[in-house]
């Protein structure tokens, strides 16, 4: 069929992705409100987290022009979105949107752990946060999944961890948890090239 | 039978620029170098966030003036970009969140990282955001960029260029770009337009000149149509969740 269209093609979020995105952040304040600031909402049932990390590039260095993006289901499994059967709690967006610090290259969100959602085919996906990565140097924005270590069980039957050949590349997906002043805090660190590469995929 | 969209087509990673660009310097460090592992969309991909007007200001997409001191305006060549937001099957991609940012007529990005020498516009803020309608059309007004140099090679340019993000309805839509303008010589000497694998993906991303909508004596416009991967349709139930 010669009358489909080409999708357009992706150029890299270049280093001052900031002022498109995150303006706050670029040091200017423009916009009544910044998207993506509240994940979960004040409403969401479910187990308050914080999910955080650094992204490190080839060289082993932090990289500290990223942008990150999250979308996620609440912690019934259901996204917030017409084709996803079921209905979320009143403010729960799913969608986050965070920077890695200039200094430190660490970034974080808060939001609630999502539950396990419908995979293909009858299946059942273990609980995940979807991430897009964009930065200066990557010319394709980056999609990988968050896993939850704790998540034994239903990470050993997840139809996606599962199709990664390598069980050693599995670990890339596995945010580890632990406490911090009675919060819940998970760490994930992607790497973007090097012996311990986030897998990423092609969704 | 109930004919529901399904899958979205594959993205044609050959239309795309690869990871490794060699003459885009950073992409060397960070490119992964093992292949993307490829997924059949489930719904945590053909879902995605959704705006709506309660998000954004309608006086956002105005970059002349939305960050403007009352009663000014930013410096340089008033132009509108405008086109629509489309899938591959060239259906249009309504109530969808069209962000851009950019740097000022003198080459200049408002940031605390950009240190070109070129001042800063102070009625200029650099980005803008929007929502498409039932049509899927979308417009920004704004000042054209101006080019300015970057450290890859000594003496690089980036050719005058605006950022464009879009959402459509899935994350698997998700997209990011960047617009250059029709004629521009520096197009085709830049590092990161020769990421782009293709004369036609090049083409694709250069925004023509539209007398058209070009409001005389005011404002001169450039077309610039996006286009998101599109979906499969199917006689049978959606398969993602079921069968």
């Amino acid at each position: 069929m010669s009358d489909y269209l080409k999708e357009t093609p992706s150029q890299t979020a270049g280093p001052f992705v900031h002022i498109g995105l995150a303006p706050g952040a670029a040091g200017f304040d423009i916009y009544d409100q910044e998207l993506g600031g509240d994940i979960a909402g004040p409403n969401a049932a479910g187990e308050r987290i914080r999910v955080e990390g650094l992204v490190i590039d080839g060289i082993g260095s932090p990289v500290k022009d990223v942008l990150l993006e999250a979308w996620q289901a609440n912690a019934a499994g259901v996204y917030a979105h017409p084709e996803s059967a079921g209905d979320v709690e009143d403010g729960f967006r799913g969608f986050g949107r965070v920077i890695t610090d200039f200094d430190t290259g660490e970034w974080a969100f808060d939001t609630v752990k999502p539950g396990p959602v419908a995979g293909r085919s009858g299946s059942v996906q273990a609980p995940h946060i979807n991430l897009w990565i964009v930065a200066r140097g990557i010319n394709v924005g980056l999609n990988t999944r968050i896993y939850f270590e704790d998540e034994v069980a239903a990470n050993a039957a997840d139809p996606v961890i599962n199709l990664i050949e390598w069980e050693k590349r599995r670990a890339t997906l596995l945010a580890k948890r632990s406490e911090r002043d009675g919060q819940v805090v998970y760490r994930f660190d992607v790497c973007l090239q090097g012996d311990n590469e986030t897998v990423f995929f092609d969704i | 039978m109930t004919l529901s969209p399904a899958e979205f087509y594959q993205r044609d990673r050959e239309w795309h620029p690869p990871a490794l660009t060699t003459g885009y310097k950073t992409s060397v460090a960070r490119s992964p170098k093992y292949s993307l592992i490829s997924l059949e969309n489930t719904v945590s991909e053909i879902t995605g966030p959704r705006f709506g007007h309660g998000d954004i200001d309608p006086l956002d997409k105005d970059m002349l003036h939305n960050y403007a001191a009352d009663g000014q305006s930013a410096i340089g060549e008033r132009i509108i970009i405008h086109g629509r937001v489309l899938d591959e099957n060239a259906r249009p991609v309504p109530d969808t969140l069209v962000e851009a940012w950019q740097a000022n007529a003198g080459g200049r990005y408002r940031h605390k990282k950009d240190m070109y020498l070129a001042p800063i516009d102070p009625n200029f803020g650099g980005c803008g955001r929007t929502i498409t309608d039932a049509d899927g059309y979308y417009y920004f007004r704004t000042v054209k960029p101006g080019a300015y140099p970057w450290r890859n090679w000594v003496n690089s340019w980036r050719p005058a260029h605006i950022h464009l993000s879009v959402f459509g309805t899935a994350f698997a839509q998700r997209l990011i770009t960047q617009l250059y303008f029709e004629g521009d010589p520096l197009i085709a000497k830049c590092p990161i337009v020769k990421t782009l694998p293709d004369p036609a993906t090049v083409e694709q991303l250069t925004a023509k000149l539209d007398m058209n909508a070009t409001i005389p004596l005011d404002t001169i416009a450039y077309k610039f149509d996006i286009v998101l991967r599109g979906r499969r349709s199917t006689l049978f139930e959606n398969r993602l969740e079921g069968n």
